[in-house]
C-alpha cells in the first residue's frame, strides 16, 4: 500500500514541477541555514573536556579594596595574584591543582638563517597535564621538583615538534625561548580543547589550534616572560616583578572528585578569605568555585552574534515551513475532485490522510538533501571567515542525521494541515462540482 | 474599488489567507530587526578615528633586548626614514584597534587612587618623539609635547610614565570638564599626576567599545623617551606606496634586529581585521534578508497562482457581465494589499516584541520607530510585485471561459 502512495505522491509532485521546486527549495534553504548556524553554535558551546569537565573547578577570591563593593552583588575577581595562587597551590586541598598564565613565547629555530617567531605559550605548574588529561606523544610533564628548582624545561605541542624537528622524538633537545635555553621533556599529541577554557581572562584566544609551548611558571618568569593580561588594584612600584605587585594575572584550576570534596573546598576558600581579611590583605569576603561549564557560561564564551544568527535561522526556517504549508495546501485543494473520486470509490479518510502525508514526507526528504548541500555550502563560507573558530566548522554525523530528522519533521508538520483538509472533504459535492 | 466582495472571498479561503498573513508578519518582524542590526554594525565599522589612517603603515617589533632600547630605537627610526617614499616615522607603545590595551583609571582629585570607584578608565598611548606627526594627530587646543618632555619621560618598570604632561582627546575633555577649558586641568592617580597641555581630535582606543562611542574615544597620550615599551613603528607615505613601504620596512627592521620579530601591515589592514567579524555578520544578515524576501515573494506567487487557477470560472463570469481587465487586475492587487496590510500590522507588533526581547537578553539598543513603517512599505511593495504575475494571468482570462465547463 505504501508503495502505491509513494507512486501517487511522485506523480502528483511531477504534475506541478514549479510548485514542487519552490517547496523543496524553500525548505532546503531554511534547513540549510538552521544546520549551518546550529553547527557553529554547537561547536562554540561544546564541552572542551567531556570526560573531565565535571571534576574541574575554578576558584576565585577578591583582593580588591572595599571601594565599589556591593555585598552579595559583586562577583569575585576572575584572576588571582601570585601570592593567592601560590597559597592555594601549596595548601594541596584538591586532588590536583595548577596555576597558569598565558604568554607570547619567542622561539628561535636552531637552523641558520631562520627568523625567530612568536607562538602562544602557557606558564603553568606541574599538575597541568595530568589534571587536564593532556596526552603525550613522547616524554611527559615536569615534576613539582622542577617547579621549585626553576628548571629550564618545556613541553611542546605536536605542531611545533613537526615544524622544528620534523615530528621525530625531540625529548632531551634544547629549544631557545625568549633568548634562554629550555630542555624539552615532553611532546604532546594533538591537544586543543575548544573553547580553550583555561585561557579565559588570561589574554589568550578562545578557539583555535591550541598552545605551542608549556613552561614551568617560575622558570618562565625568571626568563622575563610576561603575562598576557594583568589587572592591578593598587599603586605599582615595579611592574616587572609581578610576583610582588598588587596585580591579578593568574588563573588557578583544581580537580575535585566528589561533591563532598567540592563542599570542603568551598569551606576552605571562604575560610581562606576570612584569614586574609584578618591579615589585612583582603577586604571583600566573597569567593567563587564554578565548575568548568559554569565558568564558560559566566564568561559568555559564545559570541552574541552566533546566538543571534541561530535565532535568525530558526525564524527563517519557520517562514519556509509556513510557505511550504501554503503551497501544499494550494496543491491539495486543487485536487479536491481527485480526492472526491477516491473517497467515492471507497478510500477511507485514513488512506487519504496517509497519502498526503507521504507526499509531504517526500518533499521533506528532498528538502533535507538540498538542505545538506546548502549547509555544506554555508559551512564552507564560514571556514573562509576571519573568525578564530572558522577552521573548526565541519558538519558532523550527529548534525547530518539531525538534518534529516528536522527536514522530515518540518515537512510532516507542514503536511498536517493540508492532509487533514483533504481527508475531511465530503466526496459528494466535489463530484457534483464537475 | 469595492472591497466587500474581497472580504467575502477571503472568508471562504480562510486558511490560505491566514498563511499569507503569517508569512508576511514573520518576514516583516525578521526584516525590521535584521536591517536594524545591519545598520548598527555598519555604523560601528565606519566609526571615525582622527589619525591619518590611509597614509599609515605599521611595523610591530617584538622581542628586542629591552636593555638596548635607548640605542636601538633611534637606529631603527633612522633606518626606516631612509626608505624611499617615507615622509615621516615615529614609534608608539600601541595603536588604535590593535587590541593591545594599556589601561588605567584616573581621578580628578589629588588623593585619587587607581582603585577609586568614581575614576574614569582610559587607554594610554606612549609616543616617541615625532610620533604625533607621523600619526597625523589633529591638535584642537594647546600644544604637542616639546623635546625636553620627550627626553625626560621614562617608565622604569612602573605602569605610569614619569612625565607630568598629557594630551587627551576632545571627547574625553568634554566628558571630564564640560563647559570648561581642559588646558591646565590635572588627571591624578596617586602618586602620579598629569597636566593637560593639549587636546586632539577623537582617536579610538586599542579596543573600541561597540556600545558607547564616548568610551571608545577615552584615550590619553604621553611623551616617552626611547624605551622598550615602544614597539609600534609608524611610517607615513603616499597611499600608493604603502605596500612597498610595509615590505621594505619589515625586511629592514628584521635584518637589523635579528633576535627580534618584525611584523608589518598597513593601518587599514589593522582596521579591517578588527571589524572583520562584524562585517561578516552584516553580510550574513544581508544574505538572510534577501533570501527570506525571495522565499516570501515566491510563496505569494504560488498561493495567488493557485487562487487564480481555482477561480478561472468566476473571473470569466465577471468578465462576461462587464468587468474590464483592469477591474480583475485591481481585484487581486487590492486583495494582496489587504492581506499584506494585516501581515505588516502583526509583523510590526512582532518586530517590536523581538526588539524588546533582544534588548533584555543581548546588548541591543531600542529600534528607532521608523524602521517599522519602512519595512512595512518594503513588504507592501514586495507583495504588489509578487502578485503582479498571477494577477495579469487572471486579467487575461477571456470571458468565454464562463460558458465552458471546467
Amino acid at each position: 500500500m505504501f508503495a502505491y502512495y509513494l507512486e501517487l505522491a511522485v506523480r502528483s509532485l511531477r504534475r506541478n514541477k514549479v510548485l514542487t521546486t519552490l517547496m523543496v527549495l524553500a525548505l532546503g534553504l531554511g534547513i540549510g541555514a538552521c544546520i549551518t548556524t546550529l553547527t557553529v553554535l554547537k561547536l562554540l558551546s561544546g564541552d572542551p573536556l567531556p570526560q573531565k569537565s565535571a571534576q574541574l573547578f575554578y576558584p576565585q577570591v577578591d583582593p580588591f579594596p572595599m571601594d565599589g563593593y556591593v555585598a552579595g552583588g559583586t562577583k569575585p575577581q576572575p584572576t588571582m595574584t601570585y601570592t593567592d595562587a601560590m597559597n592555594l597551590l601549596h595548601a594541596r586541598k584538591a586532588t590536583h591543582q595548577a596555576a597558569m598564565a598565558m604568554t607570547g613565547a619567542k622561539i628561535a629555530p636552531q637552523r641558520t638563517n631562520a627568523h625567530p617567531f612568536y607562538s602562544d605559550g602557557v606558564m603553568t605548574t606541574s599538575d597541568f597535564f595530568v589534571m587536564f588529561d593532556a596526552p603525550f606523544q613522547y616524554g611527559g610533564g615536569w615534576t613539582d621538583g622542577d617547579d621549585e628548582s626553576r628548571s629550564r624545561v618545556v613541553v611542546i605541542a605536536d605542531f611545533l615538534n613537526d615544524k622544528l624537528f620534523d615530528g621525530v622524538n625531540s625529548v632531551g633537545k634544547t629549544l631557545r625561548i625568549n633568548d634562554h635555553d629550555f630542555r624539552i621533556v615532553g611532546v604532546l599529541k594533538h591537544w586543543a580543547p575548544q573553547p580553550r577554557f583555561y585561557a579565559q581572562e588570561l589574554g589568550g584566544r578562545s578557539y583555535g589550534d591550541g598552545d605551542a609551548v608549556f613552561l614551568p611558571l617560575q622558570s618562565a618568569r625568571a626568563a622575563d616572560m610576561a603575562a598576557g593580561n594583568t589587572s592591578c588594584f593598587d599603586v605599582i612600584k615595579d611592574l616587572k616583578n609581578l610576583e610582588t605587585a598588587p596585580c591579578n594575572w593568574l588563573g588557578v584550576w583544581v580537580q575535585l572528585d566528589s561533591s563532598a570534596a567540592v563542599a570542603d573546598y568551598k569551606a576552605f576558600l571562604a575560610n581562606y578569605a576570612q584569614r586574609q581579611i584578618a591579615l589585612g590583605r583582603f577586604h571583600r569576603p566573597d569567593t567563587g568555585l564554578p565548575d568548568l561549564m559554569q565558568w564558560l557560561r559566566d564568561e559568555m564564551v559564545v559570541p552574541d552574534d552566533v546566538r543571534l544568527q541561530a535565532g535568525l535561522a530558526f525564524g527563517f526556517l519557520l517562514i519556509c515551513v509556513i510557505n511550504t504549508v501554503g503551497l501544499l495546501l494550494a496543491k491539495c485543494l486543487r485536487r479536491s475532485q481527485e480526492i472526491g473520486v477516491r473517497r467515492a470509490l471507497g478510500a477511507t479518510r485514513r488512506t487519504i490522510f496517509v497519502q498526503f502525508m507521504v507526499e509531504a514526507g517526500i518533499v521533506g526528504l528532498a528538502g533535507g538533501v538540498l538542505g545538506l548541500v546548502f549547509a555544506e555550502l554555508g559551512l564552507l563560507g564560514i571556514r573562509h571567515q576571519p573568525a578564530e573558530y572558522a577552521s573548526l566548522a565541519h558538519l558532523d554525523l550527529a548534525m547530518f542525521a539531525f538534518t534529516f530528522v528536522v527536514a522530515v519533521a518540518a515537512s510532516l508538520v507542514a503536511g498536517l494541515l493540508p492532509a487533514w483538509r483533504a481527508c475531511v472533504l465530503a466526496p459528494a459535492p466535489q463530484l457534483k462540482a464537475s | 474599488m469595492e472591497i466587500r466582495p474581497i472580504f467575502a472571498s477571503l472568508r471562504k479561503h480562510r486558511i490560505p489567507a491566514i498563511l499569507i498573513v503569517l508569512e508576511i508578519a514573520l518576514a516583516c518582524a525578521v526584516l525590521c530587526n535584521a536591517v536594524f542590526m545591519i545598520g548598527k554594525r555598519v555604523g560601528d565599522i565606519r566609526v571615525s578615528n582622527a589619525i591619518d589612517e590611509r597614509a599609515l603603515s605599521v611595523i610591530v617589533l617584538n622581542g628586542a633586548d629591552p636593555k638596548l632600547a635607548s640605542s636601538d630605537i633611534p637606529r631603527n627610526l633612522a633606518a626606516l626614514r631612509s626608505i624611499a617614499g617615507v615622509q615621516s616615522v615615529g614609534v608608539t607603545s600601541t595603536l588604535p584597534l590593535t587590541r593591545n590595551n594599556w589601561g588605567w583609571s584616573f581621578g580628578l582629585k589629588p588623593e585619587s587612587l587607581i582603585s577609586d570607584k568614581g575614576n574614569l578608565n582610559v587607554s594610554l598611548y606612549f609616543l616617541g618623539a615625532g610620533a604625533d606627526q607621523a600619526l597625523g594627530l589633529q591638535l584642537l587646543q594647546g600644544r604637542f609635547f616639546n623635546a625636553d618632555e620627550y627626553a625626560d619621560s621614562s617608565l622604569g618598570g612602573s605602569a605610569l610614565p614619569s612625565t607630568h604632561v598629557v594630551i587627551v582627546t576632545d571627547s574625553l575633555a568634554t566628558q571630564l570638564w564640560p563647559g570648561k577649558s581642559p588646558l591646565g586641568q590635572v588627571l591624578y592617580s596617586k602618586p602620579n599626576y598629569y597636566t593637560i597641555v593639549g587636546v586632539v581630535a577623537n582617536v579610538l582606543r586599542p579596543q573600541a567599545s561597540i556600545h558607547s562611542t564616548q568610551r571608545s574615544f577615552a584615550a590619553t597620550f604621553y611623551p616617552m623617551q626611547a624605551d622598550s615599551v615602544l614597539g609600534y613603528y609608524v611610517l607615513r607615505s603616499a597611499p600608493q606606496d604603502r605596500a612597498r613601504v610595509v615590505r621594505e620596512a619589515e625586511q629592514k627592521l628584521g635584518d637589523i634586529n635579528p633576535a627580534a620579530v618584525a611584523k608589518g601591515q598597513t593601518f587599514i589592514n589593522i582596521r579591517d581585521t578588527y571589524f572583520a567579524d562584524m562585517s561578516s555578520m552584516a553580510w550574513m544578515l544581508v544574505l538572510v534578508c534577501v533570501v527570506m524576501l525571495a522565499v516570501t515573494a515566491f510563496g505569494i506567487v504560488g498561493l495567488t497562482s493557485f487562487w487564480v487557477a481555482q477561480r478561472r470560472r468566476q473571473i470569466g463570469i465577471r468578465r462576461a457581465v462587464g468587468a474590464t481587465r483592469g477591474d480583475i487586475l485591481s481585484y487581486f492587487r487590492t486583495e494582496n494589499f489587504l492581506l499584506t496590510g494585516m501581515g505588516v500590522v502583526l509583523g510590526m507588533a512582532l518586530a517590536f516584541g523581538i526588539n524588546i526581547y533582544l534588548m533584555q537578553h543581548y546588548e541591543m539598543d531600542r529600534m528607532p520607530w521608523y524602521y517599522l513603517p519602512a519595512s512595512a512599505v518594503a513588504l507592501w511593495l514586495l507583495g504588489q510585485l509578487a502578485v503582479l504575475g498571477p494577477a495579469l494571468r487572471a486579467a487575461a482570462v477571456p470571458p468565454v471561459v464562463a460558458t465552458r465547463s471546467v
